[in-house]
């Protein structure tokens, strides 16, 4: 078989893309935590990576790409450790760009990694780590799989003929008239993840200390540095998503650096006009927030419809992050505000935007209600069976270190290290003794 | 018997303390960072779009001891240096000490400031 190479260069290099935002995102969110627990949130970043890059290769592939059951999930069994997945005979198994299914595989997992670890955001600072491991298996065994099999793998929330999209419009040619669009993930990655920090910020309660004190990040240049890494990854994320090397990768690069560029400024405006500083967290969240938002759209925008869906990102995020000091709940790192509300938006956004399709670009307003009914169901999905596994674990294992560990400050307890050993009295004693 | 002067004073006014202090003749200090409140009540600042109350403000702490009859000039000092007249400029105060030893030499209580 002739492969295309460029086709596989570009996947491997994508694959690796993706696979770097996820320590990018542990620099992104243990900038933001404070000093005292930022090992331990840099810790459930890498955990993600650990656990789910196992149990991808046992079942995860299989239960996202294996034979349908119910349309909404693959059987686990069906291509169980990958038998089946990469050669049949000896003879290595086409992807979908021409080039071996290994390759294939490579990609998918990054996606399930990186969106296991965006949860985590919600949770600083007060979460045995022993229960976020576990969490992360049942979660994207349970979640993550299912919802990336019902929307990529041919399931309910996809454009197939027993899909949600097909009972409302109908069928033509055996697939939903109106199909629903994901281009990178908005709906299994971000939505996805953002409820289930929802779910688990009201599961696990609130840190002490919540709405009295500010918990400022204890080091903004690693947030920057974070962002920077997340930006960079997000090529594959993006770009890599249209399998190939070819003129869609190349727009959705656009976009993404659009989309991105507009909701940094409209991040910046919102604070400035709100709170009369830019904030550097500000420029770091908001471009987590445009990248967010144009993954499901990143190819089905033009790039100045994509600078339009940007800055509305950046705005609703940046107003959204102040919902949890209204309602209470301590979705510590914004996961909700960023994740959830652009991930949200961009799915909506492409009825109102995108090319040919949205309801402002000649393209009616089927596309809207077809996003709108697939990001209900996904919230809905995501949340009940989080609000299981978050609420089987809270009653086993049980989720929160003790108040005196959280005041001392989680890294030492849980991992018997501390992130900066600087001389002070403590340590000087410490020495004496030993 | 000796008296500590101790002064909980604005950071940016640890420089021109220092100065007048030296001025003064005196030969040694302790310097610490400190944070508190007074009737200024701290204050408040926004992070995320949400205020909140800063009570605890930073602070320096400057410690001297000195001979009884030097502690109320050396207050004088200290105030004079470090008065911007705004709300927050701090607190001096003076305390009797019982007894000071120099480590190096074991010379005891006025030889020894």
């Amino acid at each position: 078989m002739d492969w295309d190479t460029g086709n596989a260069a570009w996947m491997l290099m994508s694959a690796s893309l993706v696979l770097l935002m996820t320590p990018g995102l542990a620099f992104f969110y243990g900038g933001m935590v404070r000093g005292k627990s930022v090992l331990n949130m840099m810790m459930m970043s890498f955990g993600a990576i650990g656990v789910v890059g196992v149990i991808y290769v046992l079942w995860g592939w299989s239960m996202s790409y294996g034979a349908d059951v119910g349309g909404v999930f693959g059987n686990p069994f069906d291509q169980f450790g990958l038998s089946g997945t990469l050669s049949v005979d000896g003879a290595p198994v086409p992807g979908l760009g021409n080039y071996p299914q290994a390759i294939d595989v490579a990609f998918q997992v990054t996606f399930a990694i990186i969106t296991v670890a965006l949860i985590s955001g919600a949770l600083a600072d007060r979460t045995r780590f022993g229960t976020w491991l576990v969490f992360a298996g049942a979660w994207a065994t349970l979640v993550y799989f299912p919802m990336a099999h019902m929307v990529w793998g041919g399931g309910l929330l996809s454009g197939a003929e027993n899909g949600l999209a097909a009972k409302i419009f109908g069928v033509t040619d055996g697939a939903a008239t109106v199909a629903p669009i994901d281009f990178a993930g908005g709906t299994v990655v971000h939505i996805n993840a953002g409820v289930a920090a929802l779910v688990l910020a009201l599961i696990i309660g609130k840190r002490k200390g919540f709405g009295k004190e500010p918990m400022r990040p204890h080091n903004l240049p690693f947030v920057m540095l974070g962002a920077a890494l997340l930006w960079f990854g997000w090529f594959g994320f993006n770009a890599g998503s249209a399998f190939a090397a070819d003129a869609t990768a190349g727009l959705a690069w656009v976009n993404t650096t659009a989309a991105t560029c507009a909701a940094m400024l409209g991040w910046l405006a919102t604070e400035r006009i709100r709170d009369g500083h830019a904030t550097s967290l500000g420029a770091a969240s908001g471009v987590v927030a445009g990248l967010v938002a144009i993954t499901p759209a990143a190819g089905a925008m033009n790039p100045v419809t994509s600078l339009v869906l940007g800055a509305v990102a950046g705005v609703l995020s940046a107003l959204a992050v102040g919902l949890k000091y209204r309602f209470g709940y301590d979705d510590s790192l914004d996961v909700v505000g960023v994740h959830l509300v652009s991930g949200f938006w961009g799915t909506i956004g492409i009825g109102l935007l995108g090319d040919n399709v949205g309801l402002f670009l000649g393209g009616g307003g089927k596309q809207f209600v077809i996003q709108l009914v697939i990001a209900l169901a996904a919230i809905i999905f995501s949340g009940v069976l989080t609000l299981i596994i978050g609420s089987i674990l809270k009653a086993t294992m049980g989720w929160r270190i003790t108040e005196e560990v959280e005041v001392g400050g989680i890294d030492l307890a849980e991992h018997g290290e501390s992130a900066y050993e600087t001389i002070s009295a403590g340590s000087i004693i410490k020495e004496v003794r030993a | 018997m000796s008296k500590l002067v101790t002064g909980i004073i604005q950071p940016h006014r640890l420089d021109d303390v220092k100065s007048a202090l030296e001025a003064a003749g005196i030969r040694g200090m302790t310097v610490s960072e400190a944070s508190g409140y007074g009737r200024q009540k701290g204050h408040t600042e926004v992070y995320r779009g949400a205020e909140y109350t800063v009570d605890l403000v930073p602070k320096v702490r400057v410690e001297i001891l000195v001979a009884d009859e030097d502690a109320p000039s050396i207050v004088d000092v200290v105030v004079g240096a470090a008065q911007t007249g705004k709300i927050g400029d701090g607190k001096v105060w003076v305390v009797p000490v019982d007894d000071v030893a120099r480590v190096r030499t074991g010379e005891r209580g006025d030889a020894a400031l």
